[in-house]
């Protein structure tokens, strides 16, 4: 292996790792914060268990979002020095900006979790709303640097320098907020889902307290409630994206559909491979004249096709795989919701069907996926770009070497990582029961 | 002022937040640790209860070194990214490994001492390793070959200056630390804490002065031009070690609190040391003007787009000013407030 792809993979490989905890990092204090609100509202104990439960993964999880944030912001600067140059001459203020959004989280998630009993109400949640909105902050400053990367705007390249610099058109680029939606709608969507998984891996067990079981059903709900709205949100973006990726990187939406001729009503592929040679997608289910519409809501409008494209700038063509993949997940999701919605709304019942819980406990994990399939979308989909018709991945790459090594390190760390990040949660829930969180006034009718 | 001296000025302010809050921070790990056997003197429950909330704030102040870095010297990233690429990749690691571990030994008691135990040690290795950065910015490390600048980083572990780095830093986290958790548990009306605290400051004090001037002696055989440049600052190391003499007297002043039997007045001492730091890292940052790195980057030619500077400058202001407010709240509710100061029963 070259060292540029050495220095991808590891570089992909951090922000694998760290993406999860990133996402779970924006979506769980939303969760937290719905729990804390409906404590307040109803002022039914329950609520407040969970916000104190989710409050203490969320703890766990941060251990480990913080000091892998901190890799990947770091990493970047060691490994694509070239990129972080024109960076800090560009588009320097996301980065800048995102340092605050981070102490604000920081400072008030310790007031919330430490000084949590010495806290008003209204400053708890106070607290609670200032951890969100700067934890979404920080996931919105990254993604504009991420949106610059396709859509770069506010300079001009002359002879290798960077002229005309106007750091705030290059904030307001054109694929800035639609991506910064994506990214934080999918967020929340995630950090739901991943609830409504763990509610629902409850309630499948045998023998449940009348307790457990009344807490297990409130979470699963809420969750269901707040990913249901979230999905859908996010799809409406989706459709969005698309259009922008029409607008300014044609050959990504040509790779994603797997579309190789320029034409009009230009037909939507779902699933297959995209094979090269043949320039056809093999195996998939071809709808004609929808990527037309879809790219500009008329069937007549020209998509682009790959062949317009010199070889050497085509994404590699798998990404029409992680397209669907993303795009089939949270379709699937939606419809789960909605399963579970209308499934309360017809048959007037409290609980799930067993069949329904296992599917809620899939969930979690898939909106994970989405997440990892979408980011890896988002990132091969631009190559061999690393600032979108500007600047190479391989132009900006350390010259270092010896990449291979640091790989093996930080993907021992990362692994080593989860598997205590897992063994922790799992032992600190086991060790602090559902039924202890309970006041003792509290009588368990079970 | 220049617009490049005012960035530097910024980013070496930092730099030298991060290198107090970060001392203390990592030294609190290691005497957590220490002290984990030591019950009755609720010394490691002084030192968890400063670290539990603060620990993600220091964090960010090395995110803040960085960013500030490549932001204001773009020009400097490609030089310090290649050169640093192994030793920060270290750090990194150890950063990630202490604040897991510190964060798992709150959720898991049965193994609780040896998590402290892997946070506490790899935590002290951090500021050992960081210090590196500044021998490798003097430029005795790094060679050229075919083009690229390389890290001679064998070489640099090899030298006796990189251990009188690694020991002033070393001793710097644990003088720094000791001083402010004698402080901590000053107010926070723990006498025995105290007075382990106070001890260790007392026994810290003069080794971190002797470890200073080895500093300045590897500074000088390794790196002439930055020991002429440091000396003409003599003055200001004079009023660096004026001020540790003044800081370190305060830990046998007569105390003001009479619930205590234990002479010092440390919150004068923790602020006469600091004050020693600010001016010794004043005099060595003016003595490294106008290098980043020696001899291939320099603040000119390192520098910012003048556009994004103004941008910049004005939103680190107006992101200042709307976070003061939440520093101060945070104060007062983890370094002043009575009742979170004095409620030591679990300790976390």
């Amino acid at each position: 292996m070259n060292d540029i792809l050495m220095a991808r993979v590891l570089f992909g490989t951090t922000m694998g790792f760290h993406v999860i905890f990133a996402t779970l990092g924006v979506g769980i204090p939303l969760m937290i914060l719905a729990a804390e609100l409906f404590f307040h509202k109803t002022k039914d104990q329950e609520y407040q268990i969970m916000a104190k439960r989710w409050t203490k993964a969320f703890a766990v999880l941060l251990g480990v979002g913080i000091p892998s944030g901190t890799i990947a912001g770091v990493q970047l600067s060691l490994l694509w020095p070239g990129f972080m140059e024109v960076v800090g001459k560009v588009i320097a203020l996301p980065f800048q900006i995102e340092i605050f959004a981070f102490f604000l989280e920081s400072l008030f998630m310790s007031i919330y979790v430490y000084a949590a009993d010495r806290l008003s109400p209204f400053m708890r949640i106070v607290s609670l709303s200032l951890v969100a909105v700067g934890a979404a902050a920080s996931a919105i400053l990254i993604t504009n640097v991420h949106a610059f990367e396709g859509t770069p705007a506010g300079f001009r390249m002359e002879s290798g320098k960077v002229v005309d610099v106007d750091p705030w058109a290059a904030f307001f680029n054109p694929g800035f907020l639609v991506t910064a939606e994506h990214v934080v709608y999918s967020a929340f969507m995630t950090g739901a889902f991943v609830i409504a998984s763990v509610s629902a891996v409850k309630l499948l067990k045998k023998k449940l307290t009348g307790q457990e079981q009344s807490l297990h059903r409130k979470a699963l709900a809420l969750s269901l409630v707040i990913g249901g709205i979230f999905s859908i949100m996010t799809a409406f973006n989706g459709h969005t994206s698309a259009q922008e990726l029409h607008k300014y990187q044609p050959e990504k939406l040509a790779a994603a559909e797997g579309l190789f001729k320029t034409q009009p009503n230009a037909p939507l592929t779902i699933g297959g491979y995209t094979d090269p040679v043949s320039q056809t997608v093999k195996y998939g289910i071809e709808i004609p004249g929808l990527l037309s519409f879809l790219a500009a809501n008329r069937f007549d409008e020209v998509v682009t096709g790959l062949n317009d494209f010199p070889k050497n700038e085509w994404p590699p063509l798998f990404i029409h795989t992680l397209f669907n993949s993303m795009v089939g997940i949270g379709i699937l999701l939606i419809v789960l919701s909605l399963i579970g919605f209308i499934w309360n709304f017809v048959t007037r019942k409290r609980s799930f069907p067993r069949w329904l819980l296992w599917m809620f406990v899939a969930s979690g994990p898939l909106s994970l996926l989405s997440i990892e399939f979408g980011w890896i979308f988002s990132c091969t989909g631009r190559q061999p770009w690393v600032i979108y018709r500007v600047m190479t991945t391989a132009e900006s790459a350390t010259k270092t070497g010896n990449i291979g090594m640091l790989f093996v390190l930080f993907a021992g760390a990362y692994l080593f990582l989860a598997i205590v990040t897992v063994l922790v949660l799992r032992y600190y829930f086991k060790r602090h029961p559902l039924h202890l969180e309970y006041g003792p006034d509290t009588i368990d009718l079970s | 002022m220049s617009d490049t001296i005012i960035a530097i000025s910024m980013i070496w302010m930092f730099v030298f937040v991060y290198s107090i809050a970060g001392s203390i921070d990592f030294g609190a790990g290691y005497w957590s640790m220490k002290y984990i056997k030591h019950k009755r003197s609720k010394a490691t429950n002084i030192a968890n209860r400063y670290l539990s909330p603060s620990w993600e704030i220091t964090n960010v102040f090395i995110v803040m070194v960085v960013v500030g870095l490549f932001n204001f010297f773009p020009g400097a990233t490609y030089t310090l990214g290649t050169v640093l690429l192994l030793p920060a990749s270290l750090i990194l690691l150890l950063i990630t490994i202490r604040s897991a571990f510190l964060v798992f030994s709150h959720s898991a008691a049965k193994y609780k001492n040896t998590l402290i135990m892997v946070s506490g040690i790899s935590g002290l290795l951090v500021p050992a390793l960081l210090i590196l950065v500044l021998p490798i910015t003097h430029g005795n490390f790094i060679e050229i070959v075919d083009g690229v600048e390389r890290l001679k980083f064998a070489r640099l572990l090899v030298s006796w200056s990189a251990y009188a780095f690694i020991a002033f830093a070393v001793s710097s986290t644990l003088f720094l630390s000791s001083l402010l958790l004698a402080d901590y548990s000053h107010v926070s009306g723990q006498p025995e804490a105290y007075k382990i605290y106070r001890r260790d400051a007392v026994i810290g004090g003069p080794l971190n002065l002797l470890f200073a001037f080895l500093l300045i002696l590897a500074i000088y055989r390794e790196a002439g031009w930055l020991y002429t440049n440091i000396i003409k600052n003599w003055g200001w190391l004079l009023l660096s070690v004026l001020f540790f003499l003044v800081g370190y007297s305060a830990l046998f002043w007569k105390s003001a609190n009479k619930d205590l039997s234990i002479d010092g007045r440390p919150r004068f001492a923790v602020i006469g040391i600091v004050i020693q730091y600010l001016f010794a890292s004043a005099a060595y940052g003016k003595a490294h003007l106008p290098y980043i790195v020696y001899p291939f980057v320099t603040i000119e030619s390192g520098f910012t787009h003048p556009d994004t500077f103004r941008a910049l400058f004005w939103s680190y202001m107006v992101s200042f000013a709307v976070l003061v407010p939440g520093f101060v709240y945070f104060w007062r509710i983890f370094m002043k407030d009575t009742r979170y100061l004095k409620q030591m029963g679990g300790g976390d």
